[in-house]
């Protein structure tokens, strides 16, 4: 309808070239120009009550809706339209119309105020333009970066894999050896037996957590292999080509049963396919594994170390890639410290035998999507202001330093995308700071915005250690709607 | 309780137990002193009733035309004292006592009233050597002046309504000059004590040694580390009062206790001391930011006021014959005829000054409130948007976020009139300054809130920081303006800047240059939509006893002890001043101060100081508010959501529904707090606050109203009950409900998860209009009404006239042109009375060139009349009535306007399930002289 209607009125602009009004009482937009009927009684539009027309616009509020005083401010929950040819054509609440302040740059809501208003559409018209075309530009180069930056990030993450792969095989290798020395030393120290079942269901816990984040990078590749066409949702006829889901196992998987599979949804986003997943996980073949047939993972560790303090590092092999999952340890509450602290050491061990550059606990991240946010892990941002130097390093922590001196201040660690239920991946929550004096925790909370440039460009404290950031990144650039659809020139007649 | 038994074995020990104790377990209460650490107080209680050592020497007796004077002698230490009594105009009597030769000065406290009080002719009925018996002017009023003890009984007819001394309890230390200093005087002037009889043996024993008498404090104090030095000795006063017949006495504020004052038997007396409490208890007695030593008694015959004048510390205590009684007990006495009528007796304790007490008659509230008002002077009247909504917080970080809140007010379409700036605003805490990085463009910033129409408030306080660079500590300097200390340097305390130095605002030319600096061309970055707020005005002094100013501080010769009180009235005092000089005194300030005394009223606002986000603290707003009304003050509120502390989202919607109902109505919170903006609570939250802040707004016209009725007579705006209902006992000790005016009754919900109040709709054979439904109830019942977290009870009485502005717009000055919608609620006898005012808002025009409208509504005979109040003031408004509704009507077949001898029909309709009838859009002028008839 609204598209329909400013698709007119543009026709009307281009084909008469001058702006022709049309009567209809004041604050009434076109749309709802055939409710207003002049001459003819007005029912208000709630449809309570009909009044003659005269009592339309006649500054005495009839109607419970306000439908009947559209250019007064007689009516509480009235509502002003204004055309603002040149701009944008809005709505405000009747209690702004004659208030003394201008609030339509076309001036028409302070008609009998003495509020000296300039008709200021046309600048904004122009000036939005400028702004839209600009932010068009940068969502277009923006989005052509980000493009990128999924491409790496999918090769950085295959490169890993191919690491992990080969890590798993050595572990495996280290596990037998460890398997046959636990043979003989469980014979040697037997007293020590129930010490180690104290440890065992920690170990348990951890196998699982373990499990489940492979569940869950399973599943994101399974996301990845059924997105063919790589639109961010698996449809129906993109999981109609695994057979091997038929739910009654008749040889066909009809689009009906792909339908219940998916709960009823036409396509899923990775935030919904979690739960599709949980329907086809124990059938799903990967494209890979079934191409090229390879075994299943690894069978999962089934000893726990004798030592939790020294998880299984041996001088002369490579660590589990496993114990990188560092935000699962944090079930051990006894040994906690202790164990970010062997996962340093365990990390720092890892990047001495594999090279700075990989560091597989970003496996646990959520990078996005399209694993856009890659290119962030392990970097930092700055930005200074009068008194401070405020640091961002994604996924990780932010933090603040006097200019002049001082030390440093923790205003949270990497907590979670707490962006709106549309796109969580908007805003980022940094919790669990210093404390406050007298106050909580400091926590931080970066709002994303799309740019060319990776930046911080604001921070504030709006409430006592609450910060606010600003951040801006070429990976939450949307794609580029179509420049035709932007608005430009049309003006209401 | 274990602290009190203790403290009877002696000071030392009382000092190192409550030392002991208070870090113990109440870190706050101990910095504070109590009456046994204050010694003057603890002295001056140490005596008894009985009888008192002083004589009236009749033969003294002096009596001009309306000032008589006569001497007291203590017959213990043959000091003599000079006893003045004045009738004053308007049913008042003033009793001063003096030392007849004091040694120096005893300090009188000026710039409280508005000018000497005229007086009326006073006569001797009759004497003889037993005592003297005046005639107090027209009625049968007489005082009763008795010899021997001294003694004062105000009578009517056979009634004595007021007695003084009559327990024997008037104390005076005078002035003498320390005994081991000096050359053995002659034996009368050695007593060191309070002059009572019951004290000699222990004065003796105190002279014995130096050690005793340090410990009793007579001419040095100590407490928790600071000592007072008291070079003039003890010097501290007391006089008791009685009041047969009365039960309830109100007043004395800033107590953060029930309206009804309780006594005080077994506990503190009252204090009266501006402190900065930090984290301020609820329900005791402790002294607070603010002071106004004035007593109400009421019972159902009348009512009576105490204004006791010194600014010095004070302690008041209140006894009453049947406190202790039981309902039960109250019954036996009457049934068994018991003789025993019930009495309150009040005693006040200074500690130094002069006795200079008024003693206001009555007989009606309104009576006392104009004689009050007639000697401190009325609230002032505020400009219309200081009655709107206030959004503070400590503090708006820079001009940005003063903009986003702005727009968030616009966003969420809710009102407001004031974004307030806190301390962070300023460079460096320098007062006057604005933060170079932060505020960088303060004009920008304020064109930017009048164009919507709105202002701001900066704080500026009394405490400046000493550094050679700012200009106003340089200045001050030069000018030799600051408090000195007691050994004649500049004073310097520990406040938010640092060091600070204090200005010695007691001092005339001081006041006058600081209200210099309100000059938009000294105040860089003001603008006239920019307007103060004093804080930490007691003074605060962080690092001096009690937070305070040391007593022994010098204001000229005057020691800070003499007018500690009144400092932060003359802080208010010298803002207001200089905010009127900007304009060239055109313009009305608008100044909100937390210290305040006697007489404040007459510069602005008050609020109830730092809070807290709790339940109880909602629920204390409505007594603190109401003692403020009942003594002069107002413009009263309480920090909406609680200033230390988050509230949860219901005790900040709840907070919104009260605050919106009383006089002063802003939002503030503690750095620490999150922000709390009224739409950060969900859409639902947003709804009910904007609901509520609305409701506030089309009532600004009743409230204007109001005002200007206050500033004209000393009404108070938010009332207890028995103000309009002075015969009806119940209403004696409600403070959980209140009236706005006479014709709004609110019952705010002040308890969490409520799901229903009673409220006490007083008045029998009166009605009641639920002014969101327009159901009527019948007065003088309980009524039960079910409540959702929408609700706050809010009735409209039969038999009066709220003019409303309905088009709520997002700033009161927005809707100035707006037309009226007249709420006629009729009596049970079909009748109904109100008042119109109107005026620019904000201008002294009003006062200067009589430019209002005052007009009088009254619907008597099915008519609704408008006529003139003020004939000969002349102000046009553009504001007209466009709706009239008349609650309890019955159906006319035909309503008609008439004016300027012209008849028109007016369309009505008429909802028969609530008899509302309505009016449509009779259209007058609001300012024209009309009729409506109901025929």
């Amino acid at each position: 309808m609204t598209c329909l209607h400013l698709l007119l009125t543009l026709v009307f602009a281009v084909s008469l070239g001058t702006p022709v009004e049309i009567q209809r009482p004041r604050g009434v937009p076109l749309t709802k120009k055939p409710f207003y009927e002049e001459n003819k009684p007005f029912t208000c539009l709630d449809g309570s009550r009909t009044i003659p027309f005269d009592r339309v616009n006649d500054d005495y509020c009839d109607c419970k809706d306000g439908s009947d005083e559209p250019g007064t401010a007689a009516c509480p929950n009235g509502s002003f339209h204004c055309t603002n040819a040149g701009y944008r054509p809005m709505f405000i609440p009747s209690s702004r119309i004659n208030d003394g302040i201008c609030d339509c740059c076309d001036t028409t809501d302070e008609y009998n105020s003495g509020a000296k208003c300039e008709n200021t559409c046309k600048e904004l018209g122009l000036k939005e333009r400028d702004v839209l075309q600009k932010m068009a530009e940068i969502t277009k180069e923006g989005f052509l970066l980000k493009q990128q930056l999924i491409e790496e990030a999918k090769k950085g993450r295959e490169e890993k894999q191919g690491k992990v792969t080969d890590m798993q095989e050595n572990k495996k290798q280290l596990e037998e050896k460890v398997e046959a020395l636990r043979t003989v030393k469980e014979t040697a120290e037997q007293p020590e037996k129930e010490a180690k079942e104290r440890h065992l269901k920690a170990w348990e816990e951890q196998k699982a957590a373990i499990r489940l984040e492979k569940d869950k990078a399973k599943m994101a590749e399974a996301f990845l292999e059924l997105d063919d066409n790589a639109d961010g949702f698996v449809s129906v006829s993109e999981l109609q080509s695994h057979a091997e889901l038929d739910p009654d196992a008749d040889g066909t998987l009809t689009e009906t049963e792909v339908q219940g599979l998916m709960g009823g949804a036409a396509q899923v986003d990775t935030s919904t396919f979690e739960s599709v997943w949980t329907n086809i996980k124990d059938k799903y073949h990967s494209e890979v594994s079934r191409e090229e047939s390879q075994p299943e993972e690894p069978a999962p560790v089934e000893t726990p170390p004798e030592e939790v303090k020294e998880p299984v590092v041996d001088n002369d092999s490579e660590p589990f890639p496993e114990d990188d999952i560092s935000e699962e340890e944090d079930e051990d509450e006894d040994d906690e410290d202790d164990y970010h602290e062997d996962d340093d050491k365990v990390r720092v061990y890892i990047t001495q035998k594999t090279g700075a550059s990989i560091n597989f606990s970003d496996l646990s991240f959520d990078f996005g999507p399209d694993a856009e946010f890659t290119y962030l892990y392990s970097q930092c941002y700055e930005l200074t202001t009068s008194e401070y130097i405020y640091r961002l390093c994604p996924f990780n922590r932010v933090s603040q330093k006097p200019k002049y001196g001082g030390s440093e201040t923790n205003l949270g660690t990497w907590g979670s995308w707490s962006g709106p239920e549309n796109n969580k991946y908007l805003v980022m929550k940094y919790e669990h700071g210093t404390g406050c004096w007298q106050g909580p925790n400091r926590s931080t909370t970066v709002k994303l915005t799309c740019g060319k440039e990776t930046v911080v460009t604001s921070t504030s404290e709006p409430s006592r250690c609450e910060y606010l950031m600003e951040f801006t990144t070429p990976a939450v650039c949307q794609e580029p709607a179509n420049m035709d659809l932007l608005p430009h020139g049309h003006e209401e007649l | 309780m274990a602290v009190i038994s203790i403290e009877r074995m002696g000071l030392l020990s009382v000092f190192c137990v409550c030392l002991f104790f208070s870090s113990a377990f109440a870190v706050d209460r101990g910095n504070f002193k109590t009456c046994d650490q204050s010694s003057f107080c603890k002295r001056q209680r140490a005596l008894k009733p009985g009888q008192s050592p002083y004589r009236a020497l009749l033969e003294t007796l002096e009596l001009s035309d309306s000032r008589l004077t006569l001497q007291l002698i203590n017959d213990n230490n043959k000091v003599h004292l000079l006893l003045e009594l004045y009738r004053l105009q308007g049913n008042m009597t003033r009793v001063k006592i003096n030392e007849l030769k004091p040694l120096k000065p005893r300090f009188e406290v000026p710039d409280v009233l508005i000018a000497e009080p005229p007086t009326e002719p006073l006569s001797v009925l009759s004497k003889d050597d037993n005592g003297i018996v005046l005639s107090l002017g027209a009625e049968s009023q007489r005082l009763i002046v008795s010899a021997r003890p001294f003694r004062l009984d105000i009578m009517e007819g056979p009634e004595v309504l007021l007695s003084l001394n009559s327990r024997g309890l008037l104390a005076f230390e005078h002035l003498h000059l320390r005994k081991d200093t000096q050359a053995q005087p002659d034996g009368a002037e050695v007593k060191e004590s309070v002059d009572g009889d019951q004290q000699q043996d222990e004065v003796e024993k105190d002279e014995d040694g130096e050690g005793d008498k340090e410990q009793d404090g007579l001419w040095e104090e100590t407490f928790k580390s600071h000592t007072d030095t008291k070079p003039n000795g003890p010097t501290s006063i007391s006089l008791d009062f009685s009041l047969p017949g009365v039960e309830h006495v109100y007043g004395i504020p800033e107590h953060a206790d029930d309206l009804k004052l309780k006594t005080t038997d077994g506990g503190d007396p009252y204090r009266l001391y501006n402190l900065d409490v930090f984290q301020y208890e609820l329900y005791n007695p402790m002294a607070l930011y603010g002071s106004i030593p004035v007593m109400l008694a009421h019972n159902t015959q009348r009512t009576m006021g105490i204004f006791w004048l010194n600014a010095a510390e004070t302690w008041v205590d209140i006894s009453s014959n049947t406190a202790g009684k039981t309902v039960f007990g109250k019954m036996l006495d009457f049934v068994q005829g018991s003789s025993e009528k019930p009495q309150t007796d009040i005693r006040w304790i200074s500690e130094s000054g002069i006795i200079d007490v008024f003693i206001m008659l009555g007989p009606k509230p309104s009576d006392v409130f104009s004689q009050y008002a007639s000697l401190t002077g009325t609230q002032s009247f505020p400009p219309l948007a200081s009655l709107g909504y206030h959004q503070c917080r400590w503090n708006y970080n820079d001009q940005e976020d003063v903009k986003s809140v702005d727009q968030g007010f616009d966003q969420h379409d809710i009102p407001y009139d004031f974004i307030w700036l806190d301390i962070e605003h300023a460079d460096g805490k320098r007062y006057f300054t604005w933060d170079p990085h932060k505020f960088s463009q303060p004009k920008e910033m304020l064109q930017g809130l009048m164009d919507k129409r709105r202002k701001m408030v900066a704080i500026v306080d009394p405490h400046i920081k000493v550094d050679s660079g700012y200009k106003i500590h340089s200045e001050i300097t030069s000018k030799d303006f600051y408090v000195k200390n007691k050994d004649g340097r500049n004073y310097e305390g520990w406040c938010w800047p640092g060091n600070s130095g204090y200005p010695d605002f007691t001092i005339p030319e001081m006041r006058a240059w600081w209200a210099s600096m309100f000059a938009y061309d000294q105040y860089e970055g003001s603008m006239e939509n920019l307007f103060t707020w004093n804080d930490m005005n007691e003074p605060s002094v962080f690092n001096g006893p009690e937070v305070t100013m040391h007593k022994d501080a010098l204001h000229g010769k005057w020691e800070h002890r003499e007018i500690h009180n009144i400092y932060g009235l003359y802080v208010q005092m010298a803002t207001a001043e200089g905010q009127i000089q900007r304009s060239g005194g055109v313009e009305r300030p608008f100044v909100l101060t937390r210290a305040f005394f006697a007489g404040s009223q007459r510069f602005g606002a008050v609020w109830t100081g730092d809070n807290a986000a709790e339940w109880g603290h909602l629920k204390i707003s409505i007594p603190m508010c109401l003692s403020l009304g009942l003594v002069g003050v107002s413009f009263c509120g309480a920090d909406i959501g609680g200033f230390f502390k988050n509230p949860s989202t219901e005790l900040l919607v709840r907070w919104y529904q009260t605050g919106a109902y009383q006089p002063f109505f802003r939002a503030h919170a503690h750095l620490d707090t999150t922000r709390r903006e009224p739409w950060l609570f969900g859409p639902e939250n947003t709804a009910l606050i904007r609901e509520v802040i609305r409701q506030r707004y089309a009532l600004l016209p009743y409230w204007y109203q109001l005002f200007f009725q206050a500033y004209r007579t000393g009404m108070p705006v938010m009332r207890p009950l028995w103000v309009d209902y002075p015969k009806d006992t119940v209403t004696f000790t409600i403070d959980d409900e209140f009236l706005i005016g006479s014709d709004l009754l609110v019952h705010p919900i002040t308890e969490e998860g409520s799901r229903g109040v009673t409220a006490y709709l007083p008045g029998a054979g009166e009605v009641w209009y639920d002014v969101h439904t327009f159901q009527k109830h019948n007065g003088a019942q309980n009524l039960y009404i079910p409540v959702t977290l929408s609700s706050i009870p809010v009735f409209q009485r039969g038999g009066s006239i709220i003019p409303r502005k309905d088009r709520v717009r997002r700033s009161s000055a927005c809707m100035e042109n707006d037309p009226y919608t007249l709420y006629v609620a009729l009596s049970p006898k079909k009748f109904a009375r109100g008042k119109l005012y109107i005026d620019d808002g904000h201008s002294f025009n009003y006062d200067t060139k009589k430019e209002f409208i005052h007009r009088s509504l009254t619907f008597a005979n099915n008519a609704l009349t408008s006529s003139n109040l003020c004939p000969d003031c002349n102000f046009l408004t553009s504001s007209w009535i466009e709706k009239v509704l008349i609650l309890g009507a019955s159906k006319p077949s035909k309503v008609v306007l008439k004016m300027d001898g012209k008849e028109t029909p007016v369309d009505f309709e008429f909802d028969s399930s609530m008899s509302v009838l309505t009016l449509r859009k009779p259209g007058m002028n609001a300012g024209d002289d009309w009729t409506l008839l109901l025929q």
